[in-house]
Formats: structure tokens, sequence, C-alpha cells
């Protein structure tokens, strides 16, 4: 890694040591929480109640201030998993590797409420619980990659090997989604005709759209609460007998 | 805005606050589990600490 | 020995051993038909219905098959330990594992030709979608042969790898299965189908040069 200059690796690398992360992570936590308080509060009463209903869908279009957050962060997370993956596979990080497999649930977490809110959005607009929309099918194969990588995490023994592997697989599957998303779109022209989706909003009123960059962001803050707590919990479950633990132990009794 | 209209949502009351609660039902899940399963394994460690001293 | 030369000394090494069994290789075929079979079982004989599910059907049961066939792929050479000779070889990993995938697709992968004609005969499907199935068989199956060996490289240390492996893999075929059965619908309703056939050829090139070097690294780890 040459080309990063020497204090800055030098600050990586103290960072990432588990000690260090671990405490940073119990300082960030409440910081996070608050912020991610303040952000959900006014978006979830803004969403709820601030701004007008729907003209069209009346109040059930309520459901997109989680739906298209949740769905944003589906995607968001993959991507920063296959970063992680590339991190651990090219610099051996393991922080790196702990942070993409604790991101994995959040991140399966997130997409299985995006097509269960979907579905939840879809029944009163379209009279079905399922329609195989482009975006709710290329949703459900993203779930399946986030499926595929925790499953594979689980049944490898060696958890080095099982974290390069699923590095790999997260490369992968980033490099796949694209060609998922725009093969699954041009199937759904084909075969659904120009039944154009109610959810298509060209545009979004102000007091609409407030609230669900507010609901964006605190999700996005979750998440990094989230990982935190996760990759907490792996550090210590890949290390049990490691000094910096011992002392944890130490401080707690 | 009363408060029961609130709660009604224009008659989309179920799928409204079904989504809601399943969303914030999965995003605590996937917030308090990592919490609780570290208190337990920090505990076990600590329990086996102890026997290792004796 | 040049790299030419050993690439071309393992599609002789494997299509030798496949050849010398030689009733394993006629399992995938039998699979095929199989599944194709218990379509019309399942949905009733209308005519009419099966030729408008044929090209679905075929490519379905294709891909079950090649997904079923991928097993093999590694696992004997990593049981008995010739996978690490090839990771020691001084020519790179990613170039030899084609060579494996361009053997595993002869046996494997080719043979679907065969028995297309049949299986188009069984469902109606139009003569005049006869040519594209064959193309699209021949421009998809070395697809979803080097897109799966990444997932078998990934699960071939594993004892029970063989859910798993679906689990991976399928997601990844999907671009395939829509553009190949896309293409076989279009040409059975005597439309034009180049742009899907590009789009295949594409994904086929960009396969050839991409996937052999996560298949390699993900040999890497499940050797050691």
């Amino acid at each position: 890694m040459s080309f990063i200059p020497a204090p800055l690796s030098r600050f990586f690398h103290r960072t990432a040591s588990p000690p260090h992360f671990y405490a940073l992570a119990d300082k960030l936590v409440p910081w996070l929480t608050v912020l991610f308080l303040l952000l959900l509060i006014p978006g979830l009463y803004g969403g709820l109640v601030a701004a007008p209903a729907d003209y069209q869908q009346g109040d059930s279009y309520r459901i997109i201030y989680i739906h298209v957050p949740a769905a944003w962060m589906s995607l968001f997370i993959y991507v920063l998993m296959a970063v992680m993956g590339g991190i651990a596979l090219v610099w051996r990080m393991k922080l790196a590797e702990v942070m993409l497999i604790s991101s994995a649930p959040i991140g399966a977490g997130f997409t299985f409420v995006a097509l269960v809110t979907g579905s939840l959005w879809g029944k009163p607009m379209w009279g079905t619980w399922w329609v195989w929309d482009a975006r709710l099918t290329s949703e459900l194969i993203l779930l399946f990659l986030y499926l595929g990588v925790t499953s594979l995490y689980g049944a490898i023994e060696d958890k080095r090997s099982a974290a390069r592997a699923v590095s790999i697989l997260a490369l992968v599957g980033v490099v796949n989604i694209p060609i998922i998303h725009y093969s699954v779109e041009w199937w759904n022209t084909l075969h659904q005709g120009p039944t154009v989706s109610k959810m298509d909003k060209p545009s979004i009123h102000i007091s609409m759209l407030i609230p669900l960059l507010l609901m964006a962001g605190a999700f996005k803050l979750y998440y990094a609460i989230a990982v935190l707590q996760s990759a907490k919990l792996e550090l210590i479950k890949r290390e049990p007998s490691a000094q910096w633990v011992k002392s944890l132990l130490e401080n707690k009794a | 805005m009363t408060l029961e209209s609130f709660f009604a949502m224009g008659g989309y009351a179920f799928y409204v606050w079904t989504s809601y609660g399943i969303t914030f039902a999965v995003l605590l899940w996937n917030l308090f589990a990592p919490i609780v399963l570290r208190k337990q394994l920090l505990r076990q460690l600590a329990l086996k600490q102890k026997r290792g001293q004796r | 020995m040049s790299l030419i030369q050993a690439f071309f000394a393992i599609v002789r090494r494997d299509l030798l051993l496949a050849f010398r069994r030689r009733a394993e290789m006629a399992n995938p075929l039998f699979f095929f038909v199989l599944v194709v079979t218990l379509f019309p079982l399942a949905v009733g004989a209308q005519p009419n219905l099966l030729q408008a599910m044929a090209p679905g059907v075929i490519w379905v049961s294709a891909l079950l098959a090649a997904l079923l066939s991928l097993d093999g792929l590694f696992r004997s050479d990593f049981d008995d330990g010739s996978l690490e000779q090839l990771l020691l070889s001084p020519h790179p990993l990613s170039v030899l594992v084609l060579g494996k995938i361009f053997a595993h697709w002869l046996v494997t992968g080719l043979p679907l030709l065969l028995v297309a004609p049949l299986l188009a005969l069984f469902l109606g499907l139009p003569g005049q979608a006869m040519p594209t199935l064959w193309v699209t068989l021949i421009l998809a199956t070395p697809l979803l042969s080097l897109i799966g060996a990444i997932g078998v490289a990934l699960t071939v240390g594993l004892r029970r790898g063989g859910m798993i492996l679906s689990l991976l893999v399928l997601p990844l075929y999907v671009p395939v299965l829509i553009f190949a059965s896309g293409a076989v619908d279009r040409a059975a309703s005597g439309l034009p189908v180049s742009a899907q056939i590009n789009i295949l050829l594409a994904m086929l090139l960009l396969a050839l040069v991409l996937t052999p070097l996560p298949t390699a690294a993900a040999l890497k780890m499940s050797v050691n």
C-alpha cells in the first residue's frame, strides 16, 4: 500500500486494531443514537402527520417513508459490503472482514422490509399482494444475494477462509447487480406492456420530500449503530482469548 | 387532525401500521440481538476465566 | 511448457477422465429431458399452453441441468489432491481454471444441443425458433458454466455444499435466463432476436475475461 502516505496508513492500522475499534465504537454509539433520534422523530412526524395525504393514493402512500429508504439502504449496504470485501482481499484487513459480515444481516433486514412494505403498499394500489414489477423482482433477487452471503459465511468452519469467500462473493454480486437490474427491467417491459406503476412519481412535493430525506438519513444512522453493535460481537467471537478481551472482562468485573 | 383520524390513516390503517410495525420489529431485532448475544458471550467468557484462575 | 500447452493439457486430461466415465456423462442429458417431460404432466397437455411455455420450460430445465452438473467441476480434483497441484503450477491459475471450465462445458453443456430438437418437438415449439434455441444454447450454456464455476470454487471445500451452491449461483443466472428464454420466445413469434443474441454474446465475452479471476481466488481459499 505504498501509495498511501505512512501516517495515514499508521492511523488506519491503529484504528482498525480490535481494541481501539471496540473502544471507538463505544464512544461513537451514544452520539449516533442522538443524531438518529433527531432525524427519526421529525421524519416520522413529518411523514405520518404533517405531510398532506396524496390526492390519488390517500394515506396509503405514507408507506413510502419506510419503503423507499429501506430499498435505498438495501442497495447501499450491498455496495458497501463489496467495498469492504475489496479492502479485505487486497489488504487482508480483519476489520473490513468483520464489518462486511456484520453488515449482511442488516442489509438483508432492509431488503426484507422493502419487500414486505412494497407488498403492503401494492395491495391497496394494485389490488394484489404481489406483482412481478421490475423493482420488486430485483429486490427479491437482492434478498437471495444477501442470503447467499450469510449462509456461505455460516457454512465455512474456518472464519478467516469464510471471510475471504464472502468477500469474493460480495464483489461478484456487486458486478452482477446492475446486470440483473437492467435485465429484469427489460423483461418487465416485455411481459407487462406499458402499464406504468403508480409508484412512479415524476415529481414529489417538498412537504413530502423532506420527511423522506429525514427518514433516509435516520436509516443510514441506524445502520451505523447496528453495524457497530454487530461488529463488537463479531470481534469478541473471533478472538475470545485475546488479551484485550481479557482486560475488557476485568474492567467489567 | 384528531388522534382517531391519525390512527385510521384514511381507511388504510391496516396497510400503513403493519408496514411500520414490521419495519420497526426487524430493525429493533437487528439492533438488539447482537447486544444481547454479546452480553451472553462476555458472561460465558468471564465464567470461564474465573474457573481457569482457580 | 507454454501457457497454451498447459491450457490444452488440462482440457485433454479432463476430457479423457470424462470419457472414462461415459455413463455419468449422459446424466445431465437425462435430467434435462426428464424435467421437460414433467411439465406437460403437471400443467396439462393443452398444445397452446405448452407452446407458450416452451421457451421458458426448456431454459429453466437447461439451467437446472447445468447447475446439477456443476458439482463435478472441481469435486474429484479436490478430493484426490490434484487441485493443489494445479495451484502450485507456475502458470496463472485463472487460465488453467478456464481450461477446466471449457472441458466441463464440452462434456455437459454441448450435448444439450443434441436433445434440444427433441424437446422442441415435445412442447410444440415452432420450427422457426429452432435456430435461435441452438444459438442461445451455444452462447448461454458456457456462460452458465463460467458463472457457476465461481460458486463451485467457493463451496468445493464444504461437505454439503450443494444447497448453498444453488443459493449462490441461481440469482446470478437470472440475466442469462431472461435473455436466452426471451430470445427463443421472440423467435417463436417471428420477431427479430439480434438484440438478445448480441447481449448474450457480450455477457459471454465479459464472463470469459472476468469470471476466471474470482474462481481462481476462491479455489485458493478453498484449498487452504
